[in-house]
């Protein structure tokens, strides 16, 4: 009778135990399914920021602190009031609360926000740039933007931060600051063209060294920590969510229709809430013809860029290029696809999406239940068929994002 | 005293399998997750293994794959093209992966694989030696 006593024991604690911790985990609203993406999503599961083999300066502190400068420097712009900051506003989570931006001109997309961009794959909302120091060299010559030229970068960096530059670059070769590029009007693209080879690699290797140190300084913006992690964490750390760390029933009901109905976290997954892809969802096109393609023109551009990670101003051996090397060029998904935002801090950032299209979150809501056909391309998307206090409680969870 | 048994087993199978169920219930329990497989056809045995078993989501690894006659003699000079994706959610992989080293004995490398979502994750492999090609399609699970 003993031994069956004990066997009876011994199941009977078994039952009991997975019953506590299914109803424990179950008195703080999550399955351990939940549990577990929950963690996925949290800050917990943040790695360090990649290394970037293709700039050599990336953890440098004086390339952040000189990156740190030229970030705010209003002086590498043609109307002298316009740096990165302008349209990246730090109190403002690095982006400028505008649908479309406005620097020299209108930018056509909307500004992205900065914390976390070390950790990005692709640059832009379409990624037409394969790292941080090549996306900065961007907006330094876009018309609409800093409306600069490289020789100007070249000739401001020798006249007011020789110093800190050669520091880390070497001496600066002697320069002619007139307006040239290839990119610029006709008459910048003549005076580049007038350039002998050597000149031109020589301001392009300043261009190119002015985004390095640019980029060690956004590496350093990191994700803030929000409610859901403060959440998550207590529940790691087998507590009770309380104070700072409680989510309400409906924010807790929102995070399982992001995992779970609503297939959010299919493309806002990992403590980014991205996957680093792109994706056509059917976002409406603010001009009529489309005019903007996403990531389908991009590829052709980031592989011509002399700036990407296979060019002769990449630090990287091409072995180290594995994301340039190995990128999808499945043409047919790619017509008006766009990257996946981070979804941090997403509800103090109106407007959305890639032209600032959506005013509101509920708009967002709306537009991922209908999953509307795509102008051009295919959406990804399938209708949700969610009820009113799902999105209510969606809107919540994103909230606390 | 069976009686009491009986109930407490099915106690245990039951909350057992509810927990079994609550975690795994979008990856089909029969899925074959064999990393040795005949390919389609027969003609070849592939294995297939990371470089590094602890790859993570969203970063890029390279697998080794080992190519062999069904009676076990290694396939040397063979090519390898590769697919995947998701087939729970209809798209493919987000990079373009390729064989990049024919390491002998019937090894290849491939490069450049990159999961970007957790769950059930199909690789691709069509495999072309000499005259003979065939293909074979490996599961995975991203957690
Ligand atoms: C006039 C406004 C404006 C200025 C000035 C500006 N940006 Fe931007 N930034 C944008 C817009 C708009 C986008 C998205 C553009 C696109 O996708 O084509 C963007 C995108 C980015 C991204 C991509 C983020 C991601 O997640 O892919 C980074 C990084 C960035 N900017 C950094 C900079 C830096 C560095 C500077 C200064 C050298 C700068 N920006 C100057 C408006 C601006
Ligand atoms: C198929 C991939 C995919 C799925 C699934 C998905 N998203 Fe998105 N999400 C995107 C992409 C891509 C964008 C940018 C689209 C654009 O601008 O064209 C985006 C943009 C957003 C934005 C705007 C962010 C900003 O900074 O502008 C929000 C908010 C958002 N998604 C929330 C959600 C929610 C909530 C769900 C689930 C109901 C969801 N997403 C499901 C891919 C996806």
């Amino acid at each position: 009778m003993i031994r069956p006593l004990a066997l009876g024991a011994v199941i009977g604690l078994a039952v009991s135990g997975a019953m506590a911790t299914y109803f424990y985990l179950q008195s703080n609203g999550l399955n351990e399914a939940e549990l577990e993406t929950a963690r996925t999503l949290s800050l917990a599961t943040l790695r360090a920021v990649p290394a970037d083999p293709s700039n050599m300066v990336a953890d440098n502190p004086a390339a952040i602190a000189l990156g740190e400068a030229l970030f705010n420097e209003v002086g590498l712009s043609a109307n002298g009031a316009v740096s990165c900051a302008t349209c990246h506003v730090e109190s403002r989570q690095f982006q400028d609360d505008l649908a479309l931006s406005k620097g020299i001109g209108t930018t056509s997309r909307r500004a992205m926000p900065l914390r976390g961009v070390g950790h990005a794959l692709w640059l832009f909302w379409d990624g037409r740039k394969d790292s941080l120091w090549a996306q900065a060299l961007g907006p330094l010559e876009s018309a609409v933007e800093h409306g600069f030229t490289r020789s100007e970068v070249a000739g401001y960096i020798a006249a007011h931060y020789r110093e800190p530059y050669e520091n880390l670059f070497g001496p600066l070769p002697a320069q002619n600051t007139n307006p040239a590029s290839p990119l610029g009007t006709a008459a910048q693209q003549a005076a580049w063209a007038a350039l002998s080879a050597e000149q031109q690699d020589q301001i392009n290797r300043i261009f190119a060294n002015t985004g390095k140190a640019i980029a060690a300084f956004e590496r350093t913006l990191l994700p803030l920590e929000n409610r859901f992690d403060r959440y998550v964490s207590a529940l790691l750390a087998g507590q009770a969510p309380t104070g700072e760390a409680a989510l309400t029933q409906l924010e807790i009901d929102g995070f399982k229709i992001f995992a779970g109905k609503g297939a959010c976290v299919n493309c806002h997954n990992g403590p980014r809430l991205t996957d680093e892809f792109f994706h056509n969802t059917g976002v409406a096109s603010p001009q009529n013809p489309v005019v903007d393609f996403g990531r389908l023109e991009a590829l052709a551009q980031v592989e011509a860029d002399e700036f990407n990670c296979l060019g002769p101003y990449s630090d990287a051996a091409p072995a180290q290029c594995g994301t340039l090397r190995f990128m999808s060029r499945g043409e047919h998904l790619f017509e008006r696809a766009f990257k996946s935002p981070s979804l941090r801090g997403v509800a103090d950032r109106p407007p959305y999406m890639h032209a600032g299209q959506l005013a509101t979150l509920p708009l967002v809501i709306e537009h991922y239940n209908r999953a509307m056909p795509s102008i051009s391309g295919h959406t990804e998307l399938e209708p949700l068929g969610l009820t009113t206090e799902e999105k209510a409680a969606l809107l919540a969870f994103l909230k606390v994002l | 005293m069976k009686k009491i048994f009986a109930i407490l087993g099915i106690l245990v199978l039951a909350a057992a399998a509810f927990v079994a169920f609550k975690m795994f219930q979008p990856i089909p329990d029969d899925l074959d997750l064999a990393t040795t497989r005949a390919t389609d056809n027969g003609h070849f045995m592939v294995t297939v293994s990371p470089e590094n078993a602890a790859y993570q989501r969203n970063t890029l690894h390279t697998w080794i794959v080992e190519i062999t006659t069904p009676d076990g003699a290694p396939i040397e000079g063979g090519e390898i093209l590769i697919d995947g994706g998701m087939p729970q959610h209809g798209h493919g992989l987000p990079t373009n992966p390729l064989m990049t080293e024919t390491l002998g004995e019937g090894r290849y490398k491939i490069e450049g694989v990159r999961f970007n979502m957790r769950g059930w994750w199909e690789l691709k492999l069509a495999i072309v030696a000499g005259e003979i090609s065939d293909n074979i399609t490996f599961n995975l699970v991203m957690k």
